[in-house]
């Protein structure tokens, strides 16, 4: 079964977890502009940041097959830093209209506090401007109210809710989410979020029709391998195929491909020109490696004594 | 930058966009031309894929010949509309109190993988190239091969432009990351005695680890052939494969070193084709 990821923040992630993540089945990934463990202090490094997932990060996954896009915008753990949040906003709309950009995002509230709320808001209004989709991050504390505001002024700013993923649902929001008509996503992240297994059980009670199942791997102890361990599990646990397909590939799919810059033929039949540019599935590398190896061979053993 | 060159990118364009399409390029051009800020540029070049999406630019045989009259090398094959479209906008910006060479730089550090072999690939279109130089420098540096190769292939900017050490580099990364030479243009105007010596090292790295060794290097090493070089290409011509093999006969027969005439003396058939040009660099592609 093809995968997608729709939140993998693979900058922090290493070629062994690409490589696994292929072998899985993920032919594509979002990478969310975010926090990277600790707070920029200066403009520039979020620039360098914002320059790397649209550019060399793309390129890093194309090594393995794997197709890479990303969303952007200001996150809301940064957003308290005001002088570093006013830098960023004026290079937003620089980077947003890049090719591969399939929302803005993920923006929303950490601590809800007055200066995340203002860069929200102006990011809502950005993102209907250039007719992109909206990646939600629901905060981790005061998680039920801070999901709830988050659609609120997302209602406020009247964005079309077919228009918003909220990310990071539980068994405590995922009715209101879907009952409001967004997107809701479940980030498969040991120990925090969500388990696979409480995945499943929210797939049987509430179906998959807005459901989009994401990862949320980072720098932090998770799973590359989220998505495809939820549709393995889902699939051993009797959810319909069908119902797995739409929660681990075609919602994600439908959400953000409403951005214009994520369609299927991406991976199924690149052009030409892309094949070149962007998508070297099989490209070789430094004095000819060939970075994709055998299915179900991992470099992560000590069996395998060469290096070559 | 060549007016003739922008011209015909411009025609060709034109000729392959719907009508609605190449008013939208049209207005674009005229609207940078009284507003060339930072802030209306990111947008038109953003917009640009959006509306003309990624179609080849089609250039008849006829173009082509043009093309690399207009600018001396100059090679549109493989552009997508939307990289014609994009240099079209950027070599046209009108003069501001920056220089281009700055607004360059900016660009490249916003860059999408796509917009970065874009502006390379540019490079012969824009205006004045030798400033663009330190520029360019950083994009060899790059980890992404496309990148690299927008400037190091099919572009006539570095034989023209590169002082000789970035020169050397360039062929020498180009081998390091598995990309072929033959594409670079001016690999033997520009071959010099340095990268000879270079390439001769980079095969004895290359034997003592037990890997093999790129047939293209000898082209870089026949010319200045001599001493050690004659040994090496002796070494290749007697083993190997039969395009290193073919490869070390181009070689000697470009070297100026008596021996390598001695040698070839073995090999009269292999003489024979190189002497009727039946065996070339381009032949053994």
């Amino acid at each position: 079964m093809m995968l997608i990821d729709p939140h993998a923040h693979m900058i922090s992630r290493t070629t062994d977890d690409y490589e696994a993540m292929a072998a899985s089945g993920v032919v594509a990934v979002i990478e969310p502009a975010f926090w990277i463990g600790q707070p920029r202090t200066n403009v520039g490094s979020y620039l360098d940041y914002l320059s790397s997932i649209v550019g060399f990060e793309r390129f890093r996954a194309s090594q393995f097959g794997i197709r890479h896009y990303c969303t952007i915008g200001l996150n809301s753990k940064e957003a308290n830093n005001e002088e570093l949040a006013e830098g960023v906003m004026e290079l937003i709309p620089r980077f947003a209209l890049k090719e591969g950009v399939v929302a803005i995002g993920e923006i929303g509230y950490d601590e809800q506090s007055p200066l995340e709320d203002k860069y929200y808001r102006l990011q809502l209004e950005l993102a209907k401007k250039l007719g992109l989709p909206v990646m939600i991050h629901t905060p981790h504390r005061d998680k039920k109210r801070g999901t709830t505001r988050s659609m609120d002024v997302c209602d406020e700013h009247g964005l079309d809710p077919t228009m918003v993923v909220v990310d990071h649902n539980n068994e405590e929001t995922v009715k209101e989410t879907l009952e409001r008509g967004y997107w809701a996503g479940f980030s498969i992240y040991p120990s925090t979020k969500m388990g696979n297994a409480r995945m499943v059980e929210i797939l049987r009670q509430y179906g998959a029709k807005q459901v989009i199942v994401d990862s949320a791997c980072d720098w932090g102890i998770s799973e590359p391998l989220g998505v495809a361990k939820t549709a393995k599990l889902a699939l051993q646990q009797g959810i319909a195929e069908e119902q797995v397909r739409l929660a681990c590939y075609q919602n994600a799919l439908d959400a953000y491909g409403q951005s214009g810059q994520m369609k299927e033929e991406d991976w199924l039949n690149p052009q030409a020109i892309d094949q070149r540019a962007v998508f070297e599935g099989n490209s070789i590398l430094r004095g000819g490696r060939e970075p994709r190896v055998e299915e179900g061979k991992s470099r992560r053993t000590m069996d395998d004594l060469i290096i070559e | 930058m060549s007016d003739a060159a922008r011209n015909l990118l411009r025609e060709c364009l034109q000729r392959q966009l719907d009508a609605q399409t190449g008013a939208w390029l049209e207005a674009q051009i005229a609207a940078l031309m009284q507003d060339p800020a930072d802030a209306a540029l990111d947008i038109v070049l953003g917009m640009i894929p959006r509306r003309l999406g990624k179609a080849q630019l089609a250039l008849s045989a006829a173009e082509l010949f043009a093309a690399g009259k207009s600018i001396e090398g100059w090679d549109p094959r493989g552009w997508s509309v939307t990289d014609a479209a994009r240099i079209l906008v950027l070599s046209g910006l009108p003069r501001t109190a920056i220089p281009f060479a700055q607004r360059f730089r900016v660009l490249c550090r916003s860059a999408d993988v796509a917009e970065l072999i874009t502006l390379y690939r540019g490079l012969p279109l824009y205006p004045d190239p030798t400033t663009l130089e330190e520029q360019v420098g950083e994009g060899l540096r790059s980890n992404m091969r496309a990148v690299f190769e927008a400037i190091a292939h099919h572009n006539p900017y570095p034989k023209t432009y590169f002082e000789e050490h970035r020169w050397n580099h360039m062929v020498l990364k180009a081998l390091f990351i598995g990309s072929p030479l033959a594409p670079i243009q001016g690999l033997d105007q520009r071959a010099n005695p340095e990268l000879a010596r270079i390439m001769c090292d980079f095969a004895h790295e290359r034997w003592a680890a037990g890997r093999s060794v790129p047939f293209e290097i000898w082209r870089c090493v026949g010319p200045f052939a001599e001493g050690q070089a004659i040994d090496d290409l002796a070494r290749v011509l007697g083993s190997g494969e039969t395009i290193e093999r073919h490869a070390a006969a181009l070689a000697l027969a470009a070297s100026p070193d008596l021996r390598a005439a001695r040698l070839l003396q073995d090999f009269p058939a292999l003489t024979g084709d190189i002497f009727r040009d039946r065996l070339t660099w381009a032949t053994l592609q």
